[in-house]
């Protein structure tokens, strides 16, 4: 503040280029990107609790538990886990989002001249990064603990690309809490969708010992779709079953995370658009 | 076309929220290269404008232009031309200053290279340059605020909106954020500046709109809103505080309205027509009667005062200001109920004249 002349005060504008979703996209990624390279505690946290998850449900709670089929217990439980990490996920897209809310970052962005869906892509695609991370890990615990995938390669890559399709479909429903509730109160809403969408699922019971409409519902769960087809495309143990969505899972498990992009996408674009109107 | 000697122009404005109307007929024009404080109490409408101006917030009708662009159906070219600081440092806190510029920089489209050179300008220019690779979160309020500015001026913007910029700062941390928006104004930026702070309007803005209930109920420069209100002041402090009720009494047969009375302070003030005949008679009549007066000014109304007279409340200071933020964020955060403590801040001109003895 003590310099006489003032660098670009002469000019009206700064010369600037034009500008480009995918330029924008691409530094708002990285912006997500650097932030985590700064600031890695809440990303290893999250790791640290998947990987507790495996090692409670693997020694603790596997003994307990009937596998279908007489199979492995691990076998069964790796594919649940691999879907129910990518659910625990939507809690770090809804705090960022919410986070930039919160400081007044969102409103900047919104006062420049970038396009409205770049930072909701910037997220989505620095927690697509994430995700594949975490894959990364669960598999290594999943070997680690005696899990195997039985099917061809082919089978194998496509389970995981089920997964990691479920996963960006539910970075649209966190990106969507985000914009619509605030601090501490996203926080608690997402806590409570997580776990009745983690658990009211065929992750780790049957649907069929259910109460009917509970066990339906159960059911329909896009995890539970998830989570059926991957089973099969890895030759793990599963719980079968005579409904048509049970029969249908692999269909299922590509058409619920289009239907929820072509939900939430739209929806958080519409709500990012008019905040605070 | 017809706007084309301002930086800001509103006509009209109006925002409606249900059946409640935040701006009702919003009108302002500012001209390039000067700072319009917009002035008003809580919940007038001041955010709202700055939000509507700065192309976050639609409005219902009107017309607005900001840097010559309308800023409904222009907006991206709006945005190419304005900077927007709002109440909270809006920058990413696990970041350094650099990074953060940087990042604003590429999204201002100015290109990889460009983007760092700017913003080592910028930490420059705004003091931060020792401070550019530390994260944010290490920085002071004043040094986050500096930070915000810097981001809100990456591409030299025409216009600059300024809302409530030293809400909750130390008055040394204000002091360099005045200085810095002072600079912004020497190099041809136009600014609106929303503040509750009288001293804060009277201290940079060229021109003042006092807003309520949704619309502008006066401007002028802070010289004519004071004229505005009428005539100069008396103000007395007496010796002893026996002697209030008689200075009391003096000073209202000159002035011939009530005069305000601060016992606590032995403290009297009153407006007054003819300033130095005034002055001459208050003195002789309280020398008559025996009253040792302690000091006495002769002064022009404080934008306090006009405030008061506009729109019936008086504004908040700092210090209510900060007491009501932190009792908002208690509130947010534990959802408990802090005790009021309604009457300790209260007004310094209460007219309890009948406690003082005769």
């Amino acid at each position: 503040m003590t310099s006489a002349t003032l660098p670009g005060a002469a000019s009206p504008d700064v010369v600037h280029g034009r500008p480009s979703l995918l330029g924008d996209s691409v530094t708002l990624t990285q912006r997500s990107l650097a932030h985590w390279r700064r600031n890695p505690g809440p990303l290893i946290a999250s790791l640290g609790f998947n990987i507790v998850m495996v090692l409670m449900f693997a020694y603790l709670f596997g003994g307990a538990l009937q596998v279908p089929g007489g199979g492995s217990y691990r076998e069964f439980l790796m594919p649940g886990m691999f879907a129910m990490t990518m659910v625990f996920g939507i809690s770090l897209t809804t705090l960022a989002v919410s986070a930039d809310m919160d400081r007044g970052v969102t409103d900047r962005l919104r006062s420049m001249p970038v396009s409205p869906l770049a930072p909701l892509i910037g997220r989505a695609v620095a927690d697509m990064f994430f995700a594949v991370v975490t894959l990364a890990v669960m598999l290594l615990a999943g070997l680690a603990v005696g899990w195997r995938a039985h099917g061809g390669v082919g089978d194998t890559l496509a389970a995981f690309g089920l997964i990691l399709l479920l996963r960006f479909a539910l970075v649209w429903v966190g990106i969507f809490l985000g914009l619509v509730m605030k601090g501490q109160e996203a926080v608690a809403g997402v806590q409570t969708l997580e776990f009745p969408l983690g658990f009211l699922s065929n992750a780790f019971v049957s649907p069929a010992t259910m109460p009917g409409w509970l066990g339906a519902i159960a059911e329909w769960n896009p995890l539970s779709a998830t989570v059926g087809a991957i089973r099969e495309l890895f030759g793990n143990p599963g719980w079968g079953g005579e409904s048509w969505v049970v029969q249908n899972y692999p269909m299922m498990a590509v058409i619920w995370p289009i239907v929820l992009v072509a939900i939430f996408l739209p929806l958080s674009l519409s709500k990012y658009r008019s905040l605070s109107s | 076309m017809t706007a084309g000697n301002y930086a800001i122009v509103a006509e009209g404005l109006r925002k409606r929220y249900g059946d409640r109307y935040a701006l009702d007929g919003f009108d302002l024009r500012v001209r390039p290269g000067t700072v319009c404080g917009l002035l008003g109490p809580n919940g007038a409408g001041k955010t709202t404008s700055v939000r509507i101006l700065s192309t976050l917030l639609r409005f219902d009708e009107g017309r607005a232009e900001v840097a010559g662009f309308d800023v409904a159906r222009q907006a991206d070219q709006v945005r190419y031309r304005i900077g927007l600081v709002g109440q909270n440092a809006a920058v990413d806190e696990v970041l350094s200053g650099y990074q953060n510029l940087v990042i604003f920089g590429r999204l201002f489209h100015l290109g990889a290279k460009r983007a760092q050179q700017r913003a080592n300008e910028l930490l420059e220019r705004f003091g931060l340059a020792d401070a550019g690779s530390k994260p944010v979160k290490a920085y002071s309020g004043g040094m986050r605020r500096r930070l915000d500015l810097a981001a809100g001026m990456i591409l030299t913007p025409s216009v600059l909106f300024l809302d409530e910029p030293t809400t909750g700062l130390d008055p040394r941390s204000r002091n360099e954020v005045w200085e810095s928006v002072r600079e912004l104004v020497r190099s041809g930026t136009t600014v609106l500046l929303t503040t509750q702070y009288l001293d804060e309007a009277d201290q940079l803005a060229d021109q003042i709109s006092v807003i309520d209930t949704g619309k502008v109920i006066a401007e002028g420069t802070p010289d004519e809103l004071k004229a505005q209100l009428g005539g100069d002041r008396i103000d007395l402090v007496v010796h002893n505080a026996a002697d209030l009720a008689s200075a009391a009494a003096q000073l209202r047969q000159v002035a011939g309205t009530e005069p305000e009375v601060d016992p606590d302070r032995r403290f009297l003030s009153a407006q007054v027509g003819h300033r130095a005949a005034a002055l001459t008679e208050v003195l002789r009549g309280l020398d008559a009667a025996g009253v040792t007066v302690e000091d006495v000014a002769l002064r022009r109304p404080t934008l306090d005062e006009v405030f008061l007279h506009l729109t019936g409340r008086r504004p908040q200071t700092a210090e209510e200001a900060e007491a009501a933020e932190k009792e908002k964020k208690a509130k947010k955060g534990k959802g408990r109920k802090g005790k009021g403590d309604e009457s300790k801040s209260g007004s310094p001109r209460s007219e309890n004249v009948e406690e003082v003895p005769a």
